[in-house]
């Protein structure tokens, strides 16, 4: 059989991750310290698991509601409520998905048809170009600038609009940059997309994740751009709840309607366990985040200026669990640089190429691990660096 | 209590060991800074000493800890103060505290044997004045001592599955 002719094209085209090669490479080898992945590396809270079993003795393990389990819709309601003064209402505008990339899909899906373009800010989380050419999309690339702080501007936002402009994707704060945009930078995006009629997908998954005393803003927050948010979050980095896969969804009505539509046909009802434990990471979780981030703060702080201190050129990350270095003055490539890194001193970090092209230079060091391994690790990449500047 | 030094005693607690230049990167503080702080914590005392934490099962068959729960009368104007000054001026003992509930003084004692923990709590604890009774309770396995795990500690299950 000839499969070629009958795989669906725009499904073959997509690349796989880039992300990828390295994973295997490093998973042939041992002893290695991975600053390569985007998961917490602390365990979800007790209380919250403990949530979890309980589900599963008293057998609640049926479908739930395709829009959720009501009392954790209210949940999401009232956090939103408590977190951000935003209003969404638990029977009508919120939906929780299988983790946040499933809120992507749906997202994407139930606003771009064939030809819409879509404008992607780079570098950025891998997904969202396959989703939006799945979907028929034209994906728009900006490339954001490490002298911005890799922020959006408002004249960049303009300078890629056209008459095809259907979504703009806001994916702050941002994996792989650990980017954030303030509210004076959203006020100036708002004022660019008023009056359009373009929608706002702000992928919002590492809100918790921002530091510097500095508390997240949502471009829902601003003026009256809610009304044309879809606004995307989950369980996975906020409580190191990776593997429950939940996530959700916040939209106008009528956008959550139709994505209700996809999400019911294609999923039925997020896992139902899951939910039981979300809804107590919402009710009681409140010190579980303050205390991660208060840990991923000294790692996150000890990261950059290591990084400083070897001479590499690195702006301060205030959001996620990242820090992007520019290793341009090493003489290797991104790709370069990470497979001699692994191979050589068994450190796995990812080339900041695979979050889009503009992404070349740097690379992605991920600060979820102990201080203890991430000593040894920046230990490593100062002798790699060090034998590479004599070589 | 001032957050800068919150974070360093934390950073501490956690490993006594970090070099200053290390301490220095996870606050954002210059070195001098953080030797002040340190010098400064020392000398009030915040932080008390610094000690490796041994797992001696690991070396030595000829380790013995117990717990022993002491029942005190206090006394007029002192309280439990001068019986628990006199018990932690004693080598073997390792710790010394006042606790709430069933009884009053929680004593934990090192010693080579069994045998030789026992002598020591009947011979010298049971007898000063003022104790009313004593429980010994003897530690059979340590699995995590000062925050540490003793065990085997479980690997990094995350796979190589994120973006």
């Amino acid at each position: 059989m000839n499969y070629d002719e009958i795989l669906n094209s725009s499904v073959v085209d997509i690349k796989p991750s880039g992300i990828r090669k390295f994973f295997d490479i490093a998973e042939q080898m041992e002893n290695v310290i991975s600053l390569g992945v985007g998961e917490p590396d602390f365990k979800t809270p007790w209380h919250i698991r403990q949530s979890g079993i309980e589900a599963l003795e008293k057998s609640k393990t049926r479908y739930t509601s395709n829009r959720g389990l009501i009392e954790l819709r209210r949940e999401i309601s009232n956090y939103y409520k408590r977190k951000y003064k935003l209003k969404y209402s638990s029977e009508e505008e919120i939906l929780v998905t299988v983790g946040g990339s499933e809120a992507i899909d749906l997202g994407i899906r139930a606003v771009i048809g064939e030809g819409d373009e879509v404008i992607i800010p780079e570098p950025s989380f891998v997904c969202y170009v396959p989703i939006v050419k799945m979907a028929g999309g034209v994906p728009v690339i900006i490339n954001t600038k490490a002298e911005n702080e890799f922020r959006l501007t408002a004249e960049e936002l303009k300078a890629a609009i056209t008459e095809k402009t259907k979504m703009l994707i806001l994916p702050f704060p941002n994996n792989p940059t650990g980017a954030i945009m303030e509210k004076e930078d959203l006020e100036k995006i708002a004022e660019v997309l008023e009056g359009t009629n373009i929608m706002v997908l702000s992928d919002e998954i590492y809100a918790e994740l921002t530091y510097g005393g500095k508390s997240h803003t949502s471009i829902a927050q601003i003026g009256n751009m809610k009304e044309r948010t879809i606004l995307i979050s989950g369980f996975s980095k906020t409580y190191s709840m990776t593997g429950w896969r939940l996530g959700y969804i916040l939209s106008p009505a009528p956008i959550c309607k139709q994505m209700t539509k996809i999400h019911q046909f294609c999923i039925m009802s997020s896992p139902t366990v899951s939910q039981y434990a979300a809804v107590e990471a919402l009710k009681n979780g409140d010190e579980d985040i303050t205390a991660m981030r208060a840990e991923y703060d000294v790692r996150r702080t000890y990261v950059v200026n290591e990084f400083r201190k070897m001479g590499l050129s690195v702006f301060e990350p205030k959001g996620a669990f990242y820090v992007f270095p520019c290793i341009k003055s090493s003489g290797l490539t991104s790709d370069e640089f990470c497979e001699r890194l692994l191979k050589e001193k068994k450190v796995a970090a990812v080339p900041g190429n695979a979050f889009g092209e503009c992404g070349e230079g740097f690379i992605r060091v991920s600060y979820c691990n102990s201080l203890a391994n991430l000593k040894i690790a920046l230990s490593r990449i100062k002798e790699f660096l060090k034998e590479n500047k004599n070589g | 209590m001032d957050r800068k030094l919150g974070k360093l005693l934390k950073i501490l607690e956690e490993d006594a060991r970090y070099s200053h230049s290390d301490i220095s990167s996870m606050l954002g503080e210059n070195e001098e800074k953080v030797s002040e702080l340190i010098k400064q914590a020392e000398k009030e005392k915040i932080i008390c000493g610094y000690k490796a934490i041994v797992d001696w099962d690991k070396v030595s068959d000829v380790h013995v800890t117990a717990l022993i729960e002491l029942k005190v009368i206090p006394q007029k104007n002192l309280g439990f103060e001068e019986i628990a000054e006199r018990i932690m001026q004693m080598d073997e003992v390792e710790s010394v505290y006042l606790m709430s509930g069933g009884y009053d003084l929680s004593v934990t004692v090192k010693g080579r044997s069994f045998k030789e923990v026992a002598l020591f709590v009947a011979k010298r604890l049971a007898v000063m004045d003022n104790i009313e009774s004593t429980a010994t309770h003897f530690v059979l396995r340590r699995y995590k001592e000062i925050g540490v795990k003793l065990m085997e500690c479980e690997n990094d299950d995350r796979g190589p599955y994120s973006f």
